[in-house]
């Protein structure tokens, strides 16, 4: 039990942090893309950044993870296809729903349990996903 | 504490965004929400019918409970940190949504004209939500990542199939808000 406390407060914290900045609201995924605002490309951009410095200090420290392994990002596959298809289903169901995976349970948090029915249907895509894989373009 | 009842800017949410990221990287785990919806089809025992969710779960155990957390972090942080709930939109926005037939667009952190039960219980308005999150959920896992494990920690690790799946995301998110949306709505 111990050894989850710690992802627990992460996860805690992760929530606070994107109902805070808002990330969470459909209104701001429709706002970004439709280029009227720079909430929503301040807070990637700035994510990024942070993220590629904090990476860079780590590897000049040489730091390692708590299982004392040197930290790393595991590398995504080569490829092309599925990720521009597989990109552009997403971006297609995050702009009508205005929500990815991690603000949908997030939303469910702050009392919107409509979200569920959101929540359901992407289990089933990610299922379907998984029967169609061998047929799809990779 | 007015600062923390106030919507946070982004200069101060996007750091803690990576700070997440790298929080558990230093644990040994990746940043990865998506992989949670292949976890649950796993429990719910699709490995029995389909390979790709024959997998050891329970080593997945550990996002399972990051969800946990952020579930009730959302409940914390609308509940007890935020006065205001509104969104300071752009005023074009607005506008744009007014045009579209929302009303009142920024007074809640959703517009009730997609949440609300009522709508929900509509033809329309079920389809949009059914339809929407099949898709995110069939797309996160062709792409192999959503927001959090492409555009956050792809990103920042700067990998080229991560920029791709991004670049993906806003294409179709262009195509859905320019030129789906004037037709459904």
């Amino acid at each position: 039990m111990n050894k989850y406390i710690k992802f627990f407060l992460v996860g805690l914290f992760f929530g606070i942090v994107l109902v805070k900045s808002e990330a969470v609201s459909w209104y701001r995924i429709f706002e970004m893309f439709k280029f009227q605002s720079f909430h929503m490309y301040g807070i990637i951009g700035s994510a990024v950044t942070t993220g590629i410095i904090l990476l860079l200090i780590s590897k000049k420290m040489k730091l390692k993870t708590i299982e004392d392994q040197y930290l790393k990002v595991p590398k995504k596959a080569n490829g092309f296809r599925r990720y521009v298809l597989g990109g552009i289903i997403f971006g297609l169901g995050w702009a009508l729903c205005g929500a990815c995976p991690g603000p949908m349970y997030i939303l469910f948090g702050t009392g919107v349990f409509s979200i569920l029915i959101v929540i359901a249907a992407a289990i089933f895509g990610t299922y379907m996903y998984g029967v169609l894989k061998d047929k799809l373009p990779h | 504490m007015e600062y923390i009842l106030q919507p946070w800017p982004w200069y101060i949410s996007g750091p803690c965004i990576a700070i997440v990221m790298f929080i558990l990287l230093y644990f040994g785990r990746t940043f990865g929400m998506s992989s949670n919806l292949r976890t649950l089809c796993a429990i719910g025992g699709a490995g029995k019918k389909v390979a790709f969710f024959k997998f050891d779960w329970k080593a997945q155990r550990w996002n399972l409970v990051v969800v946990l957390g952020a579930i009730v972090g959302g409940f914390i942080a609308h509940h007890f940190l935020s006065n205001p709930t509104n969104i300071n939109l752009s005023q074009e926005t607005v506008s744009d949504l007014n045009t579209l037939g929302f009303a009142n667009a920024g007074k809640s952190l959703l517009p009730p004209e997609l949440f609300s039960w009522e709508n929900v219980f509509s033809i329309k308005g079920i389809l949009i939500l059914i339809i929407g999150g099949f898709l995110v959920g069939l797309g996160t896992r062709y792409a192999g990542g959503c927001t959090s494990g492409h555009a956050i920690t792809g990103l920042s690790s700067l990998q080229l199939p991560s920029l791709i799946a991004v670049i993906g995301f806003f294409i179709g998110g262009l195509i859905m808000i320019h030129l789906i949306y004037p037709i459904l709505f």
